[in-house]
């Protein structure tokens, strides 16, 4: 990814939202073994930065701070994802602002 | 008989004024939102023109609107990683009622559309996401579905916005290709009012500024940054082709937020502001390019869910198209429901009627514009680094010799080529 740098932890802003998580189901799961340049992808367009990969190599990914948008299911719907749903009754994240 | 005579699925700005519109018409109807509050899973840039809502409601009933200020700065920025030129824009016309603009949260906003519904008669259930439509041997729509929870109406409206999970099933639309589709990610700061009526120079707590910034918001890639100004907070964010973002050599959407919060042109705005909320929403940006059929057996699809949205680079606009296609949509379901004819033919009155309306009228308008602009890098490159240059050479005085302005800004012109700027100024006139 060039020598643009990551300077931000989203995670830190995702700490101010409201969320219900559910945590028995994941509403968005991948194939074993996601294809690496899809996986890039998605670590560019979630707005959330729920895609992530370590210094290792190692790639994960958290439903926890989803903010439901859709991003990722457009983009490798047909992919990498093998299940996009809405979180179950009550359940994700909860706007106070919006 | 159906439980219902009509169901709309979402309580967005399209679902509640539909909802409202049946009611009004005396019928029964339900709409489900899967957020615990309607607005709670929603998010907009944004600032509503309130011209459709005032065929919905009155002046009175529009005075109570939850809106957040009057927008009466409209600004424009080309910002270069090292420069910002900006136009700010204000005038009497701008800020007349009739056709004002007003910057909104989805949150506060969307409670209280749904609250003029449920006034009128619609019944609301929160915290159910729809998951299935139900149909007859024909294929007709007659319900949808929760888990195990099975509801059946005349017809069925979805509202369901720009992530719609049923329009597959209603009317065989797969999901619109990610080269008409945006990300948008927004956070919210929170000010006092009068540090940020201070900040926009607004003339007082009740009005405010629009921003939008082309070029380095994004670092180039299609898309721009935007700013409103709420009344105790404000709402800053970027959008950018999903797409271009997802194919192109550039960081993270998240990271272009935070870039466009140090630029120094924007942190003093931000300056001691708390971040409250960070949000992720998509942007149909295709317009009529990408629209899905409207209606089929027992079923219409109104706003974002039927890509009834415009992304011009300098502004998006589908609330005001939601809004009215809403209202379409309720009127024309409560007419066939009285015609007993909710089939596509019973329905398609409702299609007519927006073909006349300035909704469909603006999405052809623009089909030309989203292309235009996705292959127009110089827009969110060149022209930016161009008007500092040019700006750059104007202002910098450093004791040498004044040189005539044309001396100093036709090479810079001459960097960007003048057959381009004068190929885009036609491409831009052609879109438009
Ligand atoms: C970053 C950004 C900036 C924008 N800026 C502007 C702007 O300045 N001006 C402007 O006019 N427009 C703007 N827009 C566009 C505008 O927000 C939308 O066009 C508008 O909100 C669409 O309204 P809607 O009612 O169609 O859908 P939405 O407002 O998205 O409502 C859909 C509703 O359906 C619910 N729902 C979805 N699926 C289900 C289901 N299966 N079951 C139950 N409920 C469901 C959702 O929870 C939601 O409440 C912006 C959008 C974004 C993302
Ligand atoms: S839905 Fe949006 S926020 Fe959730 S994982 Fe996908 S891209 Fe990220």
């Amino acid at each position: 990814m060039s020598d643009m740098k990551i300077t931000v932890n989203v995670d830190e802003y995702l700490a101010v939202n409201k969320y219900e998580v559910d945590e028995e189901t994941a509403h968005i799961e991948l194939v074993d073994e996601p294809s690496p340049a899809e996986f890039d992808k998605l670590i560019r367009v979630c707005p959330a930065g729920l895609y992530k990969r370590d210094e290792d190599g190692r790639e994960s990914f958290d439903y926890a701070g989803c903010l439901e948008c859709g991003t990722c299911r457009i983009i490798c719907g047909d992919t990498i994802l093998s299940k996009w749903a809405y979180p179950g009754p009550t359940m994700g994240v909860e706007y106070r602002y919006g | 008989m159906a439980d219902f005579d009509a169901i709309v699925v979402g309580a967005g700005l399209a679902g509640s004024v539909a909802a409202l519109e049946l009611a009004r018409a005396e019928k029964s109807v339900l709409v489900i939102e899967r957020g615990n509050f309607a607005g709670a899973k929603n998010m907009t840039g944004g600032r509503i023109y309130v011209h459709s809502l005032r065929k919905v409601f009155s002046d009175e009933e529009l005075a109570e609107a939850p809106f957040e200020r009057k927008i009466t700065h409209e600004r424009i920025s080309l910002m270069a990683p090292d420069s910002n030129l900006t136009i700010d824009f204000t005038s009497d016309e701008l800020g007349r009622d009739e056709h004002a603009s007003y910057s909104v949260l989805h949150a506060p906003f969307d409670q209280w559309l749904a609250e003029k519904a449920e006034e009128a008669g619609a019944e609301f259930i929160y915290g159910i996401p729809v998951e299935g439509l139900m149909k007859d041997e024909s294929g007709k729509v007659i319900g949808v579905s929760a888990g195990e929870d099975e509801i059946t109406a005349e017809v069925v409206i979805l509202a369901d916005g720009a992530n719609s999970l049923l329009a597959k099933e209603a009317v065989f639309y797969e999901k619109p290709p990610a080269n008409q589709m945006a990300v948008g990610v927004k956070e919210v700061f929170e000010l006092p009012a009068a540090t940020i009526t201070d900040r926009v120079l607004a003339a007082s707590d009740d009005e405010g500024a629009a921003w939008l910034f082309a070029g380095d918001a994004t670092h180039g890639v299609f898309g721009g940054g935007f700013m409103y100004t709420n009344r105790d907070s404000i709402s800053l964010g970027v959008v950018a082709g999903i797409d271009a973002v997802a194919n192109g050599d550039c960081v993270p959407v998240y990271q272009m937020l935070e870039d466009l919060k140090q630029h120094p042109s924007v942190a003093p705005l931000i300056k001691g502001a708390k971040v409250v909320e960070h949000s992720g929403h998509m942007v149909p940006e295709g317009g009529v390019n990408i629209m899905p059929p409207l209606v089929n057996d027992g079923v219409m699809l109104a706003g974002d869910c039927a890509m009834m949205c415009l992304n011009l680079g300098y502004m998006v606009r589908g609330m005001d198209y939601a809004v009215a296609a809403g209202q379409m949509a309720g009127k024309n379901a409560a007419r066939a429901i009285d015609a007993q004819d909710t089939s596509i033919n019973g329905l398609v009155h409702y299609v007519e009627d927006l073909e006349n309306s300035f909704v469909m009228k603006d999405l052809h308008q623009y089909k030309n514009e989203p292309a235009f602009l996705e292959s127009f890098d110089r827009m969110f490159n060149a022209y930016p680094a161009l008007a500092r240059d040019v700006m750059n050479s104007m202002f910098v005085v450093d004791g040498s010799p004044a040189a005539p302005i044309k001396k100093k800004v036709l090479p810079k012109v001459k960097q960007v080529g003048l057959l381009n700027i004068v190929k885009d100024a036609r491409g831009a006139m052609k879109a438009l």
